[in-house]
């Protein structure tokens, strides 16, 4: 674990580079973490990173792809466009929520 | 009288009503809800395909694997009511409950995806998860002999994540026996991003695809299957010859349509305890249960071991002072009379070593080797003599790090 600058203050991330703290983000840092993987957010990424956030409050876990679609109103298809090849570690980065458990 | 209402007598049902079928206090009776007749050890299903198991020999009567005194009702399940303490089976008849156990496990639902169950279910797309798919599956392996064989998962949670992996290592065996080898190519598609969700074993069992000639392709999401291609959600086309496909893993319908699940109808549990969200008297044990770890015998092993100490204390109104750490382990079959062990947990992932007694063994960790095979096959009798009837094996029921030599890793590559 280690703290970068990211928006003019500290952020703590782990190895790879997702947030530790979800608390720590807010949207200067989204757009700052996706930048770093080249994403340009529209308003459908923030709809998505929105739900995700609130969701994970809400269930303590970052939604899977199966539950952004039945839940979040984003469809797999949708999700691959916005977050290319990986879209749910990708989103889980930007949204600055712990990478997705590999279900096991 | 109290009722113990348990759904499903698969390995976690099983297990958990003979160990509380002799401990639980003499006001309480077991009723048991279990539609099938015969009880199928299904690691037995993997070696189906290749010959190397009578597929008669893998079922036992399911009468025969429960307490002669234990009540049980041949039916399904309709729905629970949970705020009624009741559930409605599909005979028209409902009982009540004072303590539920769900354990209903996980199925496949090919018709999930778009063009599975079409014009090439069962002639060129098969899978292996079910009896009757595992025998047309033989079939189909045994006439095959030249072309593209894909092996692919569909999404995750599966039931026993490592059986998809094992399958390939075995197809590349089967066809070297066979001396056509090269005339097969074998691909394994995952929606992961490596071979295994863990790290360290993500990256051996890599080695272990590629060192076959296996080739890995990662993060593909199918949306639709033909009947000789697979088509990934960001556009990507697989064509094969035969696919053996491993469908979406779901919990039991009744599960969402009680209110219990998630979107996968896996019952919402706490990951300690297994007691279901927002209730005191409702439980999900085994592959049932929506929890952080695989879905595996091994697991509602050592998940009942937690469970009946917690419910004993549970019923007399007393904290569930034990707590479930995920312990999972699982023999990989890797070809040519080999196989490798796994042992980990919630927080613990796969690491080499000797288990189960430290820097002895006799199994060895994340290695191929001769004793794992043996020990793997020696399991079918232990699940059937020791494991089902509830009585104890041998090994820890925590996982240990005794024995287990940590990896250094950059972490990895889950979806």
């Amino acid at each position: 674990m280690s703290d970068v600058m990211v928006a003019g203050r500290p952020i703590q991330v782990n190895e790879e580079g997702f947030l530790t703290d979800p608390e720590q983000w807010d949207e200067s840092v989204g757009e700052i973490l996706a930048s770093n993987i080249g994403i340009e957010l529209t308003d459908a990424h923030w709809a998505a990173i929105r739900f995700a956030r609130s969701d994970y409050v809400a269930e303590g876990a970052t939604p899977t792809l199966r539950r952004m679609a039945q839940v979040g109103d984003v469809s797999t298809k949708e999700m691959f466009a916005l977050f290319p090849k990986k879209p749910a570690k990708k989103m889980a980065y930007v949204a600055g929520l712990p990478k997705p458990v590999g279900c096991v | 009288m109290k009722r113990l209402l348990v759904l499903g007598s698969g390995t976690a049902g099983t297990i958990v009503v003979n160990k509380l079928h002799r401990r639980l206090p003499t006001d309480w009776e077991i009723q048991v809800v279990e539609p099938l007749a015969h009880h199928l050890y299904q690691p037995g299903l993997l070696f189906i395909p290749f010959g190397q198991k009578d597929p008669e020999e893998l079922h036992r009567p399911t009468h025969s694997t429960l307490p002669a005194s234990v009540d049980r009702i041949v039916a399904s399940v309709l729905r629970v009511l949970p705020d009624d303490n009741k559930v409605e089976l599909d005979d028209g008849t409902s009982i009540e409950y004072d303590q539920l156990v769900i354990a209903t496990g996980t199925s496949t639902r090919p018709e999930e995806t778009e063009g599975m169950t079409g014009p090439g279910w069962r002639t060129s797309i098969h899978d292996f998860y079910t009896f009757e798919g595992a025998n047309a599956l033989r079939s189909a392996l045994q006439t095959f002999t030249e072309g593209h064989l894909v092996v692919h998962v569909c999404e995750m949670p599966i039931k026993c994540p490592v059986a998809p992996l094992e399958f390939a290592f075995l197809a590349d065996d089967h066809f070297r026996k066979r001396g056509i080898r090269d005339q097969v190519k074998i691909t394994y598609v995952t929606p992961l991003s490596g071979a295994f969700t863990k790290p360290v074993a993500a990256a051996h069992l890599g080695d272990m695809l590629s060192k076959r000639d296996i080739e890995l392709e990662s993060d593909f999401y199918v949306e639709r299957i033909s009947s000789s291609s697979l088509v990934s959600y960001d556009d990507r086309v697989i064509d094969f010859d035969l696919l053996v496909t491993v469908p979406i893993n779901m919990g039991a319908r009744f599960v969402g349509e009680s209110g219990l699940g998630d979107e996968l109808d896996f019952v919402k549990v706490d990951a300690g305890t297994f007691l279901a969200d927002g209730y005191t008297n409702v439980f999900a044990l085994g592959d049932a249960a929506g929890l952080p770890t695989s879905k595996a015998g091994s697991v509602a092993h050592f998940a009942a071991d937690v469970f009946v100490e917690n419910f004993l204390e549970h019923i007399q109104g007393r904290p569930m002072k034990r707590q479930f750490d995920g312990h999972a382990n699982c023999f990989v079959e890797s070809g040519n009379g080999k196989a490798l062990l796994i042992d980990f947990n919630y927080q613990t992932e796969p690491l080499p070593g000797k288990y189960p007694v430290a820097n002895i063994g006799p199994l060895s960790l994340m290695k191929e080797t001769r004793a794992n095979h043996w020990g793997k096959l020696a399991f079918e009798k232990l699940y059937w003599h020791v494991l089902l009837p509830g009585r104890s094996l041998p090994v820890p029921n925590e996982m240990s790090m005794a024995g287990k030599i940590p990896v250094d890793t950059n972490g990895g590559s889950s979806q």
